[in-house]
């Protein structure tokens, strides 16, 4: 629907209200919110930051390089195989128009719809919180999260899109149960505390995961990426922040942000996916640097930068075994429950069909508009034909 | 000013109540967007509200702590969202609304009102666009999208006729050039909304019922609710920092 991308165009470019409330969070929280409280360092952020800024120097330094001929213009199979692989081993990227294997195509699909499904999902327990923020800075700040995240799923899609996929066939198998979205969306929230935990926690994960995506191969997927892990980084830093005020103040609201992080925490470790040994689609995705580390590596590098922020907080991770380890410089910690994560994605989780019922209402009750918005387009064309 | 912020703050609850609902992906950016414009502009009404008042109350003392009766806005925002059909009606007439005044009060005698209005023309602008285009979609789309507007239109054109009364602003300050005479405003507006719904195929409803009391306090059966869920939180916890 041509038309309502342009209104989109318009929302997003012509938003004077979200980039504001972003990005002066800092000056919010500490002004208005935490009662002139300093602002806290985020220990571990501004390296994640600084990857994302190297990924994006790289793409453009792989856009200017020769890239050896053009893929489309190379006879056929052996040698279209060769050149994708050539492409991939010499760290350029793979651009719509290149040849590519099936299976690269349709592992790319997979991952991005998945994706693109988790940031509408998770428009939904945070959204659950719009309503009843306890302050407007708090409600300001969280209405343009969620609305990034929105954004977020935009451009995933438009990702998506360009391995030749509409994102109506990605909605159809998303709300048939043949496409997956995060586990962790499959969690309530309870309390206001947990609109915190969701962003100190689960987009902290979220993090870890995406920042080497910026360094896919497939060129579109690593540009949004890049685009995402930058606003991501607010996104922590207001869960972070928020967090923090509640720690410092009543006993009520300690309790309730440590309440929010019991609850949270190994849901959060259980974002990484299975271990290793039993990770279905790591090795490939890893030969065709679609993925760069593995589930474990990257648990670990969210443990170590997760440990150290709880100590700033002044919150304790639900983990008695939880502690540093001089020799290999990393934190030790109790693995998740991967039997209860297997159950959540199988459909189980407390909050899956409520999710999915969710989405499909609203996409039900918006078909009219749909509808509407399309026969005015085509009537809109038909009088310039005619005029 | 306190009706002014109290319209942008309750537009704002209700527009923030299609988050993840909206019809298409689009529509939940450009809803919250609209939101988040409409909040803004409250923060900065209230915060120079409780200056003025000069009791120490700061936004969120007068949005959390005030009691219905207290409250100041114009009944329409405070309607249920209904259909997206209501709500594009409710936001073409408020927007328009909200843009005229805005631009008239750029040159209100008071600079700090005229700034705040100076901001919010150029939102304001944007809002008025937004539900212009989807009046026309809708309008002259579908027969069952033009038939759901036309209901829209009945149900939300008696809630306009209180954007346009007078009698709750003081004198003064509409004599000083502080304040704008909301009636001067309905001319304008209705040219603008006449336009956009004759263009859609859409009728100017009659007018016959005029509904009131919005600025001086007395509200529909919703509000109540409104106000309960967004107080609820900060009410719950007396004295807490968010």
């Amino acid at each position: 629907m041509a038309a309502a991308h342009r209104v989109a165009a318009i929302a997003v470019s012509g938003s004077p209200g979200r980039r504001d409330v972003l990005q002066n969070l800092a000056a919010v929280t500490g002004c208005c919110n935490t009662g002139g409280m300093e602002r806290q360092e985020v220990p571990g952020a501004s390296g994640l930051l600084s990857e994302v800024a190297a990924a994006e120097a790289e793409l453009r330094a792989a856009a200017d390089r020769d890239r050896g001929g053009d893929g489309a213009g190379v006879a056929a199979g052996d040698e279209l195989a060769a050149y994708f692989d050539e492409v991939v081993g010499a760290d350029q990227k793979i651009e719509p128009r290149d040849w590519m294997p099936e299976a690269y195509r349709k592992g790319l699909v997979r991952q991005i719809a998945q994706h693109a499904h988790s940031e509408i999902i998770g428009m939904q327990p945070e959204g659950n919180w719009l309503s009843r923020a306890p302050s407007l800075a708090r409600k300001a700040i969280l209405l343009a999260k969620v609305q990034d995240e929105a954004g977020h799923g935009l451009y995933l899609y438009a990702a998506a899109e360009t391995l030749g996929v509409s994102r109506a066939e990605l909605f159809d198998k998303l709300l048939s149960g043949r496409q997956k979205y995060s586990s962790i969306f499959n969690y309530p929230t309870l309390t206001w505390a947990d609109v915190g935990a969701i962003g100190w926690l689960v987009d902290g994960a979220a993090i870890v995961n995406q920042v080497p995506l910026c360094r896919c191969s497939y060129g579109p997927y690593a540009r949004a990426m890049i685009r995402i892990c930058k606003e991501e980084s607010f996104h922590q830093r207001q869960g972070f922040d928020l967090l923090y005020t509640l720690a410092r103040g009543t006993d009520e609201q300690r309790a309730m942000a440590q309440d929010a992080v019991d609850r949270w925490w190994y849901p959060s470790l259980a974002m990484f996916g299975p271990p290793d040994a039993e990770s279905t689609h790591s090795t490939q995705s890893m030969a065709w640097k679609i993925k760069r580390f593995s589930n474990d590596e990257l648990r670990q590098k969210f443990v170590d930068m997760t440990a150290q922020q709880a100590e700033v907080l002044g919150l304790n991770l639900p983990d008695e075994a939880l502690g540093y380890d001089q020799p290999s410089g990393h934190w030790r910690y109790t693995q998740p429950d991967f039997g209860e994560l297997m159950r959540v994605i199988s459909g189980d989780g407390p909050c899956n069909r409520q999710r999915i019922e969710h989405r499909r209402r609203a996409h039900d009750d918006g078909a009219w508009v749909r509808d509407s918005a399309a026969a005015y387009a085509a009537k809109q064309r038909t009088r310039k034909a005619a005029a | 000013m306190l009706a002014l912020a109290d319209d942008g703050l309750i537009a704002a609850q209700r527009l923030a109540e299609w988050t993840s609902r909206a019809p298409e992906l689009e529509e939940d950016v450009a809803l919250a967007n609209i939101a988040l414009d409409t909040l803004g502009q409250a923060r900065l009404l209230l915060s120079y509200a409780g200056e003025l008042e000069g009791a120490g109350r700061d936004e969120d003392d007068l949005a959390y702590l005030r009691d219905e009766q207290d409250f100041r806005n114009c009944q329409l925002v405070e309607l249920d969202n209904g259909d997206f059909a209501v709500t594009i009606v409710k936001l073409l007439c408020f927007a328009t609304y909200q843009h005229e005044l805005y631009s008239a009060l750029r040159r209100s005698t008071d600079e700090r009102l005229a700034a705040i209005a100076a901001k919010a023309v150029t939102e304001t602008e944007y809002h008025v666009d937004h539900a212009r285009l989807w009046t026309l979609r809708l309008g002259d789309g579908t027969p069952e999208a033009h038939q759901r507007m036309t209901a829209a239109l009945g149900r939300i054109w008696p809630y306009t006729h209180e954007l346009f009364e007078t009698g709750w602003i003081e004198p003064e300050l509409l004599a000083e050039g502080v304040a704008v005479d909301p009636a001067t405003l309905r001319e304008p507006w209705l040219s603008t909304v006449d336009k956009v719904l004759v263009e859609a195929t859409l009728a100017v409803p009659d007018d016959d019922w005029a509904p009131t009391g919005g600025r001086h306090g007395v509200h529909t059966e919703v509000m109540g609710y409104l106000l309960a869920e967004m107080q609820y939180l900060h009410r719950a916890h007396p004295g807490a920092t968010w």
